[in-house]
């Protein structure tokens, strides 16, 4: 065989890998959108991977506004409302403490500053089951159970191993002479972070910001224990509305509401999907 | 526009030692400059001028006031970063602008501000762009004239060359004397690049193991260095040093060349070196410029202290401005720097005079100037 032969066909098996990859990647998307879309006596008597005969959004909007979930048959827009107030305050807090404490772990060479680093790193290997019971405690002595705030803090606290990794790495790799000139220049303490660091940090903003927001949109745990019917997270009520609806399993409307929940993760990648790729490099191999 | 005085300075890590006392006085307007090989501590004591290290001991002042515990930010000193440090996220107005904001001068006296050192550096294209749309010389450009911009009393320069292709540093390093010479401020400016030093320098402290080998004006320190050290580190192509006996002839004396059974070098010395006297007998290390030694020309031979030599020419190196030869000389190599549009002819035997004004002569044992 020829070599520009050989190439081709080598080329074609490897699309047909990747394409294979994909649909495998893509199939659980596609059965949910499907099936979302169907009444439900379509998805008991036929195959789920059948596009629907009668087509309906019928689902989606049970799922939205309709179903019962909490006291009220509210849907998942309330508990919708609630990720939201949770996630926004909890991914610029963690953020922004990440970023302090970048800035201080490198650009000040105090003792112990490694020793404090390595102990910080070591609460991102913490399982969340063990803190349950000592956090119930903290945030009942708070005043803060049961409530958004009381969640926020719980994934604040939570996400700072992580955020401060990310920023330590990057500001390790930080050419130390603008630190170093900007101080003779005049800026404080707050003026470097704000003035110098900050503005050049956007790789691992976005990282930052794409890590944190996925991990508290879609984390569970904390949702589950710390929260109440007023407070639940949307990931919470999701549950509540799959696992606890009593009579007819409504497979469609279960499915209209699973992708409800990752619509907002799936936007935040398709937008920054591309710096995040960028900025975890830039961010790793460098630090 | 201040004075300086570094008073016993002295900066150490644990055991290691950066600094050893290092003393200078600096009037106002007076261009220093702080050269030595790398890891010789000249920008650590930089560093602990603009406050970005603090020293172990001793005192610093600018203009009279004791500065040693001030912070950077208060001293009113200015520096320009080896890598420019412009601040990538702002233009080049911003950056000209940004140690005026952090001190809180008026919008409108900063823009007046930024015109006019825009203007003086003729970089007032360039305001609205990018640090990352410049070239290297338009950086090194910015980075002054942010340094100039607070008109500081005291400007420091950490090796702002360095990172320019040949040209382009033969060109600032002109513009940054002519900037001295206008501004006539008092500058420390940090270099490894001794021709850099001899250019610029109105006084140049020549620096190793974070000691100061001499401070002295640029004709003092390549005319008489202090050591062999300076000797060697100063002037391109090196100064020749090789050890020489001292002995007595008729009428004078006498230092003698020979290593090995190398064909032995005699240069009478005139009543200017009576103070060798007391090395009568002894060795000592003779430092000759390779600028001194010449071929024999009419013209030359009048001067009184020209001694004929012959050495074989071991190599012949062209660099067009002239041609520099290495020369057994007694068994030492030499190097001389001749006219370029001398025919010279490998591995003949030669003769060659040397111009013994300038000899300086070092001890042996420490190496230090004998005058």
């Amino acid at each position: 065989m020829d070599k520009t032969l050989m190439s081709r066909v080598a080329r074609v098996v490897l699309y047909l890998i990747l394409i294979i990859m994909a649909i495998g990647f893509i199939m659980p998307v596609y059965v949910m959108i499907v099936n979302s879309l169907k009444p439900l006596d379509e998805i008991r008597s036929g195959d789920l991977m059948a596009l629907p005969i009668a087509w309906t959004v019928e689902p989606w909007l049970q799922a939205w506004s309709k179903s019962q979930i909490g006291v009220q048959a509210t849907g998942l827009k309330p508990y919708f409302i609630n990720s939201f107030l949770l996630v926004i305050p909890a991914v610029v807090l963690s953020t922004l403490i990440g970023a302090l404490n970048g800035y201080i772990l490198t650009q000040f060479k105090f003792k112990f500053a490694d020793t404090l680093f390595a102990a910080m790193l070591f609460s991102v290997f913490i399982p969340f089951q063990i803190v349950l019971i000592p956090m119930a405690k903290t945030l009942g002595y708070l005043g803060l159970a049961g409530t958004v705030k009381g969640l926020i803090f719980v994934n604040v606290v939570y996400g700072i191993g992580f955020t401060t990794l990310f920023f330590r790495n990057y500001y390790a790799a930080f050419p130390n002479e603008l630190v170093r000139s900007a101080r003779m220049d005049g800026a404080g303490f707050f003026g470097v972070l704000h003035k110098i660091l900050l503005p050049n940090s956007a790789p691992i903003i976005v990282v930052t910001v794409i890590w944190q927001f996925t991990n508290i949109w879609n984390e569970f745990l904390f949702g589950a224990s710390f929260s109440d019917y007023t407070s639940f997270p949307l990931t919470v009520a999701l549950n509540n509305l799959v696992s606890s609806s009593t009579g007819v399993k409504e497979y469609n409307v279960h499915f209209a509401g699973a992708f409800i929940a990752a619509i907002p993760t799936l936007v935040v990648y398709l937008v920054s999907g591309k710096y995040f790729v960028r900025g975890l490099m830039a961010g790793s191999v460098k630090g | 526009m201040s004075s300086l005085d570094l008073v016993n300075i002295q900066k150490s890590f644990g055991p290691v030692h950066i600094l050893h006392d290092v003393s200078i006085a600096l009037k106002d307007g007076e261009f220093l400059v702080l050269v030595g090989p790398s890891g010789c501590g000249k920008s650590t004591l930089m560093n602990i001028i603009a406050g970005l290290e603090e020293p172990t001991g001793g005192q610093l002042k600018l203009a009279g006031n004791d500065i040693t515990h001030v912070a950077p930010a208060a001293r009113d000193i200015s520096m320009v970063f080896q890598s420019y440090a412009l601040y990538p996220n702002m233009t080049v107005a911003k950056n000209i602008e940004f140690p005026l904001e952090m001190r809180k001068v008026e919008k409108s006296a900063r823009d007046e501000r930024v015109k006019s050192v825009a203007k003086l550096l003729q970089i007032e294209h360039l305001l609205e762009r990018k640090p990352r749309q410049l070239s290297g010389g338009q950086r090194q450009r910015v980075a002054i004239g942010r340094a100039l911009a607070r008109e500081p009393k005291l400007y420091l320069f950490d090796e702002p060359l360095s990172n320019l292709d040949a040209q382009l540093r033969l060109d600032m390093r002109t513009e940054i004397k002519k900037l001295h010479q206008r501004l006539k401020s008092t500058i420390v400016y940090v270099t490894h690049d001794q021709i850099e030093a001899m250019t610029l320098a109105t006084r140049i402290a020549v620096m190793k193991g974070g000691v100061v080998q001499q401070l002295g004006t640029p004709h003092e320190v390549y005319n008489r260095p202090a050591n062999t050290f300076v000797a060697g580190f100063m002037g391109s192509p090196r100064m020749n040093l090789a050890k020489a006996q001292v002995t007595d002839a008729a009428g004078g004396l006498v230092l003698e060349f020979q290593t090995g059974n190398a064909k032995k070098i005699s240069l009478p010395l005139s009543e200017q070196f009576n103070y060798l006297r007391k090395y009568l007998g002894k060795e000592v290390i003779a430092g000759i410029r390779p600028e001194t030694i010449n071929l024999p020309a009419p013209n030359l031979d009048h001067k009184e202290q020209q001694r004929p030599f012959s050495a074989k020419i071991e190599v012949i190196e062209p660099t067009g401005a002239d041609t520099q030869v290495i020369l057994n000389f007694g068994g030492h190599e030499f190097t001389a720097t001749l006219d370029p549009d001398l025919a010279l002819s490998l591995g003949q035997e030669t003769q060659f005079t040397v111009d013994l004004t300038k000899l300086v002569c070092f001890d042996v044992a420490s190496e230090t100037l004998i005058a």
